[in-house]
Formats: C-alpha cells, structure tokens, sequence
C-alpha cells in the first residue's frame, strides 16, 4: 500500500533544475505563485504555459509523475472549468443545446482557469520531483535565518524537521509491520463497517505512538553522547552552493515576469 | 599498563527514594587499562547498561567516582572527555540522525564546531575505517542493521576518540550484522590503539575481549581473560550466560567416558585433542 | 492443516516504477503436524513468504493452499479472515504489537476479533499467562510496565489464545539473551509435542533449525532452493556454502572429526548431546579392538 504513494516524491537526477540550490527553487516557486496572477489573456497564458513546459523539459522528470502529480486535483480542475463553461455567459454565444448555452468568455475563462491549475501543480511537482526534501530543509533554514533577530527557533525547527523527514521512512515501515500484526489477530483497517474499522485505529496507532516516545528518548540520549548541546557554535557540513545556474533562474523570472507584465491587457 | 578508565565503590540506583529496590550497581569498582577490549557480561537487569552510562556521565552515581583519563567525571569536564569517548546504542535505527550516511557521521563534527574543510576528510576517513566508504548517500532505510551500526561507529569514530564504548550494539543484528560489526572492531584495534568497551550477552564478541568482567544483580560477580571466565563453566549457566560450542562439547564428551587432557575454545584444538587422547595412542 | 505454495511469485509495489521483485517461484509443502525450518540471511523473501502463510499478501503468481483455502493470484480472494485465526503468527519483536490498558485484554484481543465468547477468551488468558511462566499479577498490569522478556511472552499468549493450529515464528529469539532464547525455544517445543501444531520457524540459526525441526527449507534470493530433511539440508555443506550458509556447528564438528577417523559416523549428528553419544561409540569401538 505505502508503496504506491509516489506522487510528489523526489526523484534524483542531473538535471539542470536538479542542480540548482534549493533556495533559488524555493523563491522561484513563491514568487512565480505571485506572478500567475499577471496573466489575464490568451498571450499571458501561453507565455505562462509555455515557460512552464520549458521548466519541465529541463528537468527531464518523466511526464508520468507530473500526471500522477495532477490526479489529487482533477476533479476540482474539471469542476471549475465546467463551472465556468455553464455560468460564464459573456461574449458570443458558440453552442447550444436545450436549456445550456456555452459562451465564448465561458470557454475562455474556463481554458484559462485550467491553465493556471496546470502550471501551478507543474512548477510545485517540479519543485519538489527534483529537490530532496533534506534541501528544502536546508534552503528554508537560510532563507529564514534573518528571522532568528525575532527569537524565531531557526535552527531547531530546521534539525526537527530533518529527523523527522529522515524516520518518515523508518516510521511508514514500521506502520506497516504494526498493521500486519494486528491484521494477524484479527483487526484490520482496511475491511469491515466504519465502527469496526475506526476501532482498529487504536491497536495501530498506540504501538505507534509508544514506539515513537522510546526513539525520541533513544536519539536524546545519542545526540547528547555525540556533542549535541543546541545550535550554539555548530558548524554545517550540508553547504548550499549558489552558482550560475541560479543567477540565470532568477533573472529568467524577472525577465518572464515584466514580459507578462507588459503584455497583459 | 596505565588506566584509561576506572570505577571506584560506585553505587547507582534509578529510585534513590525507595529504599527496599536493589541497587542498579552496588560497590563496583572496576578499572581498564590504555588499549584493551574489555566486555562486560550478565544476564539482562544485571546491571550491565548502567555501567555503561555511568562511564559515560549520562548517569551520575550516588556513591563513589567514575574516572576517565585521569580525571574524576563530573558536570565540568563531562563535554570535553564525551569528545574523548564514541558510544552506539543497540538500536541502528534510534542513533541515526543524519538524512543520509556521510550526514549522520558529520552530526558529532558539526556539534563540535569543526571547520567544514576537516569535516569533510574526516567523515570520508571514518567511514573508510568501517568500510561504508561507498554508502556516502545512501539513506537510512535502504541500509542493514550491520551497516547502520558500522555507520554510528564511524559516527563515533569521526572525534578520533580513545575510548569506544559498544553497548549491547550487536543485539538486534542478525549472524552477518553482528559478524561485520564485530570484524570491524577486530580491524580498528589492529590500526589505532582504541580501547574497547563492550557491554554484551553475545559470547562470541566476549571472546574477542582480553578481559571479561562479569556482572549480576549488580554487582561484580568475577572477572579475568575469557579462559579464566569461561573455566567456571556451568556458574555461568546459572547466571544465565551460555558457553562457547567447544566447551560444552568437550564436557558432553567427558560424560560418555572420552578422555581429553584440557577444556577448549576453539573447535579445532578439541577435535585435536579427542583424537590424540582416545585414538593413535 | 496442510500449507503449500505452488509457484508463488511475489513483487512488491507491481507495475510501477518502484517494482521490486521478493519471490520467484517458491514451490514448498509444509504438512500438517510438521516442524518446519525456513532459513534464509535477511532479503532472501522468508519474511514475504511467510506473510502469504495466512493471507496478509496475496500471491503476485502462483496459488497458495492453506488447508481448504485457495488463493490464486489472478482471482479475488474473499473470506480471508478466518485463515489467520487458524495461522498463528508471532512476528519478529512481537512486543512491538502490545497496545491495550491491561495484559488481560490485550491478550484476549486476538480470540474476541474472532468471535471467541468473552469469558473463553479470559480463561484462555489466564491459562496461557501460567503456561508462559507469568506471574498471575501481570494479568492486571499495563503491558508497557513489564520488562522486555515479559513483553515479548504476553506478546506470545496473545497468538496463542487464539488457538491456532499452525504457528509460525519469525525468529523468536532476536534480542533475547542466552537464557532467554533457550527458554523461549523450548516453550515452544513444549507446545508443538503437547498441542499437536505444525510449527513454522523462521530463523538465522542453523543451530536452532538442526535441534527442533524435522524439516527444513533455504531460501536465497527469493527462490526456496533446498528443501527437505535437515539430515539431507545441512549433509550438504557444498551445496549450502554457495548459498553462503555454514552447515550447524555439530555438523562441522562432526566432519572435522570424521577427516581424522577417516571413515563417517553411522549418522549426521544435529545436537549436541547426539554427536557426543556417537563420537563415545566410536570411541569405546577403538578401544575395544585395541
């Protein structure tokens, strides 16, 4: 079962987007968020949709797990795109049949609302299909390192963070171990009336839970034996390396951004 | 010989408020010399792990010192001799705290401020050591318990410390975990001058020791060289130890009336000794 | 209850990219009554084959018998649950699946998901707490308040309650210390003379598979490549090496023994107590000729 959750899920390679450093990738992506909202024409969006194809041809990342990246959001993608088909009635008048009329603005709207769901879930895939979820960890730590004047625990969300993405794993095994042996003595998740299987949570997630308190204590105890003292006076070992890669990203961005800016109506 | 590290009259219990539970250790003292493999042996509640967190200041006794390099442990000088002494735990899993290997050996490095162009050396020298030089990004998750455990002594080994504290560290692993773990500790007293503590109920990892101290209920029940050890024989039973194959065999063979001039550890040197003493005569 | 697997084929995460081959054509019959040995070094397939002995995976390729039960990999199987009532399954560090606020109930857990009326079920708890050499007090006690040797037996009980007639250990000594491992063998041994199981060992130890089992199957690489009695598995040291398994220690004894006699015992030895009873006969045969 944890077998087939593979969406989102990063992929290495060499790729030019894979050897950008996750900072660059990070303000790329909030900012190109920000962006989205530029276009309001058919040009814009097919600037939009164009870089964004672009951007996935560079990454060569296998279009099956941009699909798979899709799937969460289709119905609401198709949802909004009828929405705007059937109650969007402005423009020309293009089809009908009985009691629903199709307009031109519909269909525009509807095309364009579409594309910016796609590029959206694209460049978000993209980001985190080519970037380890320990990078953007690390990006996400510098980047907000300026906070840390406001008494914000930077370094110790950031060390949270990484054991907890490092047992995910561990933890998603271990799961599965604890739900086969329970499944064993006759309790299982995944069949029976909604009261039976909300009881089997229980025989789950307790195991779990005191499995999860005793490695807390157990990697207490080993980070305080190897020299763990808090964030004072540690050095990195993972360094972020910003190189020309990144320059051209962000100047790509801005020069994409103006371009909207400029060709909007 | 010169003593590396020692315990003297130590008493530790885990509720000092209850005065009818046993003490955890009771007057021990115990001391290990500069560049010996020592195991501590016992049946599990015997006592065995405290010891091993008292000689690392992760406990403090009630009673009595704990001396390490010279100096008697206390809250002062506990971080500087930690970064003298390496310790892995018996779960691979809940010591690994790096995303990946060559991250999770680095993890005492960077708690200890070292410059990032050693880290780098050194992460890559350690791991060479336990031979893990080719997992340097390999996860935890796809690693055997034996790789994981050769990873923490890498971990440890990053500090270059004098002293290697092994506690109960190849329980969990399998026949080939525990035979990697216990190779690679075998290789680094050949190349370094480590001194090697192993808290452990394996026999053959006590075997490997130079002296073997053996605990129960707490308190110092006998120590010596394995032969001396394993010469109490069935006491050991009793306590709840095993023996080695070629010592069992040996008094098996004695019941059904064959002759053998000695007790052996070694397979070898028994089967030698049946022959010689029952055949050819 | 008679378990066989015909040409079972297992593949972890099929038809995506992920896919990871675990079993490849495993052709076993473990017959009712039987003690049966599975050894393999870790990522040889024992543990996916032994989660197909009641149902928790569904053959990839292949059909799986247990007892009437059929399940083939093409077709939908339905009505699973009562198999792993029948197939007991102490998995490895089986303390990991304690949960419930008393040891009483956690046991009776297993036998209650199967319809076993609440108070069979307590008897049956209370009866096996004895057998399992507990004290009564446990029964009242949280499961988290017990040592771990006392875990791993309340663990134990909770299988056992259910009173199935295979049961399968995943080697049940990991971790144990040496009085430990041979308490819990013998327990078990206990159980499968006096209870009539077919028992399943799953196991590391050749030593352990030598002593109890009268059957014994090596799995390497996701086929079962050697199968039968262990006389005729661990004869085969050969053959056994290229699996990178050593032959039991009494049965390298033994052979280094035998290079010096120059001539073989009247049989291979797989206990101790067994080659020490031979190598005396040999013995009191030399010395009665000379």
């Amino acid at each position: 079962m944890m077998e087939k959750m593979i969406f989102g899920r990063y992929i290495p390679g060499d790729s030019f987007i894979h050897k950008l450093d996750p900072r660059s990738k990070l303000m790329f992506v909030f900012l190109f968020i920000a962006i989205v909202f530029l276009a309001n024409n058919a040009v814009t969006y097919a600037l939009l949709l164009a870089f964004t194809l672009i951007i996935v041809l560079f990454s060569r990342i296998r279009l099956y797990f941009l699909i798979n990246g899709l799937k969460p959001i289709i119905f609401l993608l198709i949802f909004t795109f009828l929405l705007h088909i059937f109650f969007t009635k402005e423009g020309d008048l293009l089809w009908k049949w009985q009691f629903i009329e199709v307009y031109e603005e519909g269909l525009r709207q509807g095309i364009f609302i579409s594309v910016r769901f796609l590029v959206l879930v694209f460049i978000t895939s993209i980001l985190t299909l080519t970037t380890s979820p320990i990078s953007i960890t690390d990006g996400m730590e510098v980047l907000l390192n300026p906070f840390k004047r406001f008494k914000l625990p930077v370094h110790e969300l950031a060390l949270m963070m990484s054991i907890s993405l490092r047992f995910i794993p561990t933890l998603m095994d271990e799961t599965d171990k604890i739900m086969k042996a329970q499944m064993a003595r006759g309790s299982d998740v995944s069949t029976g009336s909604m009261k039976e299987r909300i009881k089997a949570v229980v025989p789950l997630l307790i195991p779990l839970f005191v499995s999860a308190f005793k490695r807390a204590e157990d990697l207490a105890v080993a980070m305080e034996v190897r020299g763990y003292r808090g964030g004072e006076g540690r050095t990195r070992y993972r360094q972020l390396k910003w190189d020309w890669r990144d320059h051209t990203v962000v100047l790509i961005l801005v020069i994409v951004a103006a371009l909207l800016w400029w060709l909007r109506s | 010989m010169n003593e590396i590290m020692a315990l003297q009259d130590v008493t530790y219990t885990y509720s000092p408020e209850e005065t009818n539970m046993r003490k955890a250790v009771e007057s021990m003292s115990f001391s290990i010399n500069d560049g010996e493999w020592i195991a501590i042996v016992g049946h599990n509640g015997s006592g065995k792990s405290t010891m091993a967190k008292l000689m690392n200041g992760l406990l403090f006794p009630q009673e009595g010192q704990v001396r390490v390099l010279g100096e008697s442990l206390n809250e002062e000088n506990l971080w500087a001799i930690r970064s003298q002494m390496g310790m892995v735990f018996q779960n691979p899993d809940n010591q690994f705290v790096g995303a990946t290997v060559q991250d999770d050996v680095a993890f005492a490095l960077e708690n200890n401020g070292v410059p990032f162009e050693d880290m780098v050396v050194r992460v890559q020298e350690s791991l060479a050591q336990v031979k893990m030089d080719g997992f340097l990004n390999s996860e935890p998750h796809h690693l055997s318990g034996g790789q994981k455990q050769r990873v923490a002594i890498a971990g440890a080994l990053a500090l270059k410390p004098r002293i290697l504290i092994l506690d109960e560290a190849t329980s969990m692993l399998d026949p080939q975990g525990r035979e990697e773990v216990l190779a690679t500790i075998h290789q680094l007293r050949e190349d370094t001058h480590l001194t090697v503590l192993s808290i452990t109920h394996d026999l053959e990892e006590a075997l490997l020791a130079d002296r073997i101290l053996v605990m129960n209920k707490g308190r110092k029940y006998a120590e010596g060289t394995p032969a001396e050890i394993f010469a109490r024989g069935q006491e050991l039973v009793e306590l709840g130890l095993d023996l080695p194959f070629s010592l069992k065999m040996g008094k098996l063979l004695l019941v059904e009336d064959l002759e053998l001039k000695e007790e052996h550890m070694s397979e070898e040197e028994l089967v030698k000794d049946v022959w010689t003493s029952n055949f050819n005569k | 209850m008679d378990i066989e697997l015909q040409q079972v084929g297992y593949a972890y995460a099929k038809g995506t990219p992920f896919e990871k081959r675990a079993l490849v054509d495993v052709n076993l019959r473990i017959p009712s009554g039987s003690y049966q040995a599975i050894i393999g070094h870790t990522g040889s397939g024992k543990s996916t084959l032994l989660q197909h002995l009641n149902a928790l995976l569904k053959p990839s390729e292949g059909t799986v018998k247990i007892g009437d039960l059929e399940i083939h990999a093409k077709k939908k199987a339905k009505n699973l649950k009562p198999v792993r009532q029948k197939i007991g399954i102490v998995f490895q560090f089986p303390e990991h699946q304690l949960f419930d606020e008393t040891v009483l109930k956690d046991i009776m857990f297993g036998p209650l998901n199967f319809g076993v009326p609440a108070d069979e079920a307590e008897r049956r708890a209370r009866e096996l707490v004895k057998q399992l050499g507990l004290p009564d007090e446990v029964l009242e006690k949280s499961p988290f308040d017990l040592s771990g040797g006392q875990m791993r037996r309340v663990a134990i009980a909770g299988v056992l309650a259910m009173e199935p007639s295979v049961l399968v250990l995943d080697e049940p000594t990991a971790g144990l210390d040496p009085r430990g491992r041979q308490e819990i063998m013998d327990l078990f041994h206990k159980l499968y003379i006096e209870k009539g199981l077919t028992v399943i060992l799953v196991t590391h130890s050749m030593e352990d598979a030598a002593r109890y089992a009268n059957r014994v199957a090596i799995m390497h690489d996701g086929r079962c490549v050697m199968s039968g009695s262990p006389e005729d598995v661990f004869g085969d040291e050969q053959r056994l090496a290229e699996y990178r398994l050593a032959a039991p220690r009494v049965v390298r004894l033994q052979r280094k023994f035998e290079a010096l006699l120059g001539a073989p015992l009247s049989r291979l030895c797989l206990t101790e107590e067994e080659l020490a009873i031979e190598m005396g006969r040999v013995v009191r045969g030399e010395r009665d000729s000379v």
